[in-house]
């Protein structure tokens, strides 16, 4: 299908709105939109980060969700209780293929699930006395933790447990850190509130720790904040940076410590991947210690070139030689794998619904490849993240936001791109349509896809994934063989 | 009142940061900018205008202050 226009995509958004009383069309007409790159400011077009309608299929998590499950859970020498019922913590065990280096059930626990496993008793007499007897435990059977966090599910702020009160106690016996997070399901909105309570955790409980301690430095100290090492996405990125001639003391959370979130302060440059989940805590170290913060961008070569010119602009001549010596080295790499896959992707029409920073981040990648991206939401953005959005994508394409199962589906049977990116809940009904589809929360258990040696798995994916011959076969012979010469050569 | 944050820009122009609104703007106008006396109305790029009590010197930013809103366009 051609290009649409720019009245054809919004008679389109009309369209698919007619099936709604009337009430709930006018609040979804608010969240969804047709591009304009020329807007200045994205709530000029687009709503966001409001309560999801009820009755509606919305494909958003939790505040726990984005506690437990984003920021802390990659933290690898902690411990993550999942305070409350059992569920929370089992389905948002190790999904995210948060990766790390370490003994895991020794030194290292991101893959197991602790958690108080409330009964009906706790609801009723309070929990707090399990956690204290849970906390020991924790410490009697892995000594070699180097804190604790308690991440707290919805019953636990409804019958209104004092886990603050526990956890001091806790951290004073222990002489660990013991970080009470109130992060229940049912605040706020999305996930995203859930970062910032993460956030707000880590800057009340952990990022002070070591202030006024003396701290090996040098002056190209930096860390990646906001980066979760999915499939080793964090480790492609450090490597070069390493390369150009940086130090990157900590890594915010995948595959890092506790000991380098303490540290951070130390840092002479923050250097922000995922804005949505981090920004508070990057903007707290900016005012508190005078750390300038820097967002940035590791999907395709052309951005990778721009975001190390940019890093490097922060820092003196060395640094920006290593840069220019890092992008000609990799240089000859980048364009194997283009001139390999560009052929076979150039023109492909791509679809995205994801969260975070993917719906604008990847555009840069797919453009390298000669795809183009026609439609791109979040789950869970602000206003700042469309304001980024707005001027990445193409006039006259498509942003929803909070999109339902229903809108999704008919935007992509009305679209038809030849490739869908969103989560696992979205996979199978798109391969089912005879769509190709790539789960983008954790790159389809395939990963890293940051920096240069992830672009070329990046690539190799999506001709995989698109040029697969499943696509030529959804409909079965008997079906395709109609015409009474097909059945003749067929007896 | 609001916690609000204000930080320099790359091009050296000031930003109001509201967290609680998403909002985020340049700052076109400042009413105190003295040695002695900084702060007042801050009138936003989006037409809004949000107050905050004069301080005595100019703070190092990033600072976090409280505000008052004056008149916003939403």
């Amino acid at each position: 299908m051609s290009k649409l226009t720019r009245e054809e995509t919004e008679s389109l958004i009309q369209e698919v709105l007619e099936v709604y009383p009337e009430k709930a069309r006018k609040d979804r007409a608010k969240h969804l939109a047709v591009n304009d790159p020329s807007v200045e400011q994205s709530k000029k077009c687009i709503t966001s980060n409001r309560k999801s309608l009820p009755g509606v299929m919305t494909i958003r998590g939790c505040a726990y969700a984005g506690s437990r499950g984003v920021v802390w859970g990659p933290v690898k020498d902690m411990i993550h209780i999942s305070h409350g019922p059992v569920g929370c913590g089992q389905y948002s065990r190790a999904g995210r293929r948060n990766y790390y280096v370490g003994a895991t059930g020794v030194n290292t626990f991101a893959e197991m699930n602790f958690t108080s496993d409330f009964q009906e008793k706790d609801i009723v007499f309070g929990g707090d006395k399990k956690l204290t007897k849970l906390i020991q435990e924790i410490e009697q059977l892995f000594p070699l933790h180097k804190g604790i966090s308690v991440q707290s599910e919805c019953p636990i702020g409804l019958i209104g447990d004092d886990i603050e009160a526990v956890s001091k106690k806790a951290a004073a016996e222990l002489d660990k850190v013991v970080v009470p997070v109130r992060c229940e399901g049912f605040r706020g909105v999305s996930q995203s509130l859930g970062h910032h309570i993460a956030n707000d955790a880590l800057r009340d409980w952990v990022l002070g720790n070591r202030d006024g301690k003396t701290f090996e430095s040098t002056p190209y100290d930096v860390t990646i904040i906001g980066d979760y090492n999915i499939g080793g996405d964090a480790w492609a990125s450090r490597i070069f940076l390493e390369e150009m001639g940086l130090r990157v003391i900590a890594q915010w959370s995948g595959d890092g410590t506790i000991a380098e979130m303490e540290n951070t302060p130390k840092a002479k440059l923050n250097l922000l991947h995922c804005y949505r989940s981090m920004n508070y805590i990057s903007r707290h170290m900016e005012e508190k210690y005078g750390i300038p913060w820097m967002e940035y961008n590791f999907f395709g070569p052309t951005k990778i070139e721009e975001s190390l010119r940019r890093i490097a602009g922060f820092f003196d001549d060395t640094i920006k030689e290593g840069a220019e010596r890092v992008i000609t080295k990799y240089k000859p790499m980048m364009e194997a794998v283009i001139a390999k896959y560009k052929p076979r992707l150039q023109g492909k029409r791509v679809m995205l619904y994801v969260g975070g920073l993917r719906p604008r981040h990847v555009i840069g990648a797919y453009e390298d490849l000669g795809m183009e991206v026609v439609g791109t939401g979040y789950e869970f953005a602000h206003g700042d993240d469309y304001d980024r959005t707005i001027k990445e994508m193409g006039d006259a394409t498509l942003l929803y936001d909070d999109v339902t199962g229903f809108e999704l589906e008919e935007f992509v049977k009305r679209i038809k791109p030849d490739l869908v990116g969103s989560g696992i809940k979205e996979k199978y009904i798109y391969q089912k349509m005879g769509i190709p589809f790539r789960q983008m929360h954790s790159w389809d258990y395939s990963g890293p896809y940051h920096g240069y040696d992830g672009f070329a798995i990046f690539a190799r994916d999506m001709d995989m994934t698109l040029n697969n011959p499943c696509w030529g076969k959804q409909t079965p012979p008997w079906k395709v063989l109609k015409s009474d010469d097909a059945l003749k050569a067929a007896a | 009142m609001a916690n609000i944050m204000i930080r320099k820009t790359a091009e050296g122009g000031l930003s109001f940061y509201l967290p609680k609104r998403d909002l985020e703007d340049n700052i076109v106008s400042i009413e105190f900018d003295q040695t002695n006396k900084w702060g007042g109305e801050l009138r936003l790029a989006n037409g809004g205008t949000y107050y905050v009590d004069p301080l005595d010197a100019p703070p190092r930013l990033p600072i976090s202050l409280r505000a008052k809103r004056v008149d916003a366009p939403e």
